[in-house]
């Protein structure tokens, strides 16, 4: 790629991550990272988690600073809604993933974007939940995320890069295919 | 290629495992049709003279042409030949079949990509009531349970029989993961004509940006039909075939699929449009539009609002499992370490790193259209160019006579 000729800079080093992408091709050992999180009971359905330390590049690695997440359930739940709930995490999650793809992906094809904005809805029926119905699971039925792109690309380009930034999103995966959760007690 | 060496006079034998045109008589269904029309299966000296450029060969026509060229060109064929070993040796290649070994200066591994269905490990966990066949093993609706089937992959292979299967009055269920869709006609004329003459086909293996994607792609949704239907998603759903997504998974009889359905109709959608815009731009530039019906585009893949994720394989709904989840090559008796670490012979556009050997009919070996039959001209050319040079530069630096030898008799 020609230094020179870059106008558009959404932020994203993608000399870096292009980079990455072909030394790790080469070098599966080091690409073999572990994200993880800890959780602290607080009260009642509040719990507060933290997320500094990962594994990564053959290393322990960690997070500039340690982030802190409060969730709990809200107050027509019965609860004290000192936090989002868990399920808003997951949203909140795939938003954060799409959009950091979609930037990504716009630098790497040299769209300009002047504004990302997404919504996003889950929806449930808590009876799966509250175990009223064991036909109703205990998950979101579906989600569905809407974007306001505002770039310098058609419509057609926007919507590709929407459509790739799914393609290669680690929640979308987790998501939309099985994972396989393994809880332990010691 | 046997073709091509011949017209060096480079002495060169030919080994076959089977008949000529194996694959076509042993590996195919009944109804297949090649998705290629009848003019573009250009071989080195030989092109199509019958009385319909525009139609899609059988397979009992596809054999005739294949065994028809060989007579023509006297190809050096050895039939019932299979290798079992090729090594390298002292002053070239010791190539070991049950009858023979072959001596010789190079080699050519004109295998093919197709010899192994490839079957995803999750196959195991199919409840032993249902039966499985692969698409090499599939022969006819005819030869299935009457009950419903999940076609397992929506490629050309996965979409032809996915159609043949419904339309024989089965249920069928298809199994849709990233695939690419493209019209059998756009604006009047045939879309391998449009690919062959805005220069598509003809795309150089070290001009696309990223070549491991291309060369791992799946193929297009397309088929030979006389009736030159399409074959997409739309014309599936049309008839009665239910999409989901990918097979994701198989848990205490479940089958799981991927709720990325709508998303890879996005992406196929989107890459279709692109293709028809470079056509059309094609079209424009060299002065087409005139006497063309308008560009166009066709209607997005049709996704129901919360398709299936689940389907239990218990229920008796499915009675058959095709699986249509493409095909690896065979190297078992390669003994020249030319490997990636996924098994894949190296090659820079069909050379690879063994002197003197080359690889011939992968997917967009040295063009796009290598993956044709089309493309296996260019191809032969280019390679019998470096192979002959080759020779040229062993037979000054070696004294003797370099001649391809068998030893050992044949039993």
């Amino acid at each position: 790629m020609d230094m020179s000729q870059k106008t558009v800079d959404n932020g994203v080093n993608v000399e870096a991550l292009l980079g990455a992408r072909e030394a790790l091709a080469k070098a599966p050992q080091a690409a073999q990272f572990k994200w993880r999180a800890t959780c602290k009971w607080m009260n009642g359905t509040h719990s507060r988690s933290t997320v500094e330390g990962f594994y990564g590049l053959g290393d322990e690695q960690k997070h500039k600073t340690q982030f802190t997440f409060d969730a709990d359930h809200p107050e027509i739940f019965a609860s004290q809604d000192k936090g989002a709930t868990p399920v808003e995490f997951v949203l909140v999650g795939l938003a954060s993933c799409l959009t950091a793809g979609i930037a990504a992906v716009a630098q790497l094809r040299q769209i300009k974007l002047r504004s990302v904005s997404a919504t996003l809805q889950g929806s449930m029926d808590v009876r799966g939940i509250l175990g009223a119905d064991t036909d109703v699971r205990n998950g979101f039925d579906g989600i569905e995320v809407i974007y306001n792109i505002d770039a310098d690309a058609s419509p057609d380009d926007i919507k590709a890069l929407v459509a790739q930034s799914q393609k290669r999103s680690a929640v979308y995966d987790i998501l939309t295919n099985p994972t396989n959760v393994r809880v332990e007690v010691q | 290629m046997s073709r091509c060496l011949a017209e060096r006079s480079i002495d060169h034998v030919v080994l076959e495992r089977g008949e000529i045109a194996n694959s076509w008589k042993t590996e195919r269904w009944d109804s297949l049709r090649l998705l290629t029309p009848n003019w573009q299966s250009r071989l080195p000296g030989y092109e199509y003279q019958g009385d319909d450029p525009d139609g899609f060969r059988t397979m009992l026509e596809t054999i005739e042409f294949i065994e028809r060229y060989a007579k023509l060109i006297a190809a050096p064929v050895q039939t019932h030949s299979a290798v079992i070993s090729a090594r390298r040796s002292d002053n070239g290649y010791e190539i070991r079949t049950r009858q023979a070994t072959w001596h010789c200066d190079t080699v050519v591994l004109a295998n093919g990509a197709c010899n192994i269905s490839q079957v995803p490990a999750l196959a195991s966990a199919v409840p032993a009531r249902i039966a499985m066949l692969t698409a090499a093993e599939y022969r006819s609706p005819t030869r299935l349970d009457s009950g419903g089937v999940l076609v397992v992959g929506a490629s050309a292979t996965g979409t032809q029989i996915a159609d043949e299967i419904q339309r024989s009055g089965r249920k069928v269920t298809l199994a849709v993961g990233e695939h690419i869709r493209v019209p059998r006609t756009y604006r009047g004329k045939d879309i391998q004509w449009w690919m062959d003459v805005a220069g598509v086909l003809d795309e150089r293996y070290d001009q696309v940006d990223d070549i491991v994607r291309v060369r791992n792609s799946s193929s297009l949704q397309l088929a030979g039909y006389p009736d030159r239907r399409m074959t997409d998603l739309n014309s599936l759903s049309s008839i009665g075939v239910k999409l989901v997504g990918r097979l994701a998974g198989i848990v205490g009889g479940k089958a799981q699929f991927s709720g990325s359905l709508r998303n890879v109709c996005a992406l196929a959608d989107l890459k279709m449009s692109r293709l028809l815009g470079t056509i059309d731009e094609w079209a424009s530039t060299n002065g087409l539009d005139a006497k063309m019906s308008p560009p166009h585009r066709f209607e997005p893949t049709g996704v129901e609002a919360s398709p299936p994720l689940v389907i239990d394989l218990r229920s008796g709904d499915i009675r058959t499992i095709i699986w249509a989840t493409g095909y690896r090559p065979n190297y078992s008796w390669l003994e020249v370490p030319l490997f990636d670490h996924k098994g894949y012979v190296r090659h820079d556009g069909g050379i690879v790193q063994s002197p003197g050997m080359y690889i011939m009919g992968m997917p967009f070996l040295r063009r796009r259209k290598s993956t044709l039959i089309d493309g296996a001209g260019d191809d032969a050319r280019d390679l019998s160019i470096h192979l002959a040079s080759y020779l040229r530069r062993k037979c000054r630096v070696l004294p003797r006579a370099t001649r391809l030898r068998e030893s050992t008799s044949r039993r």
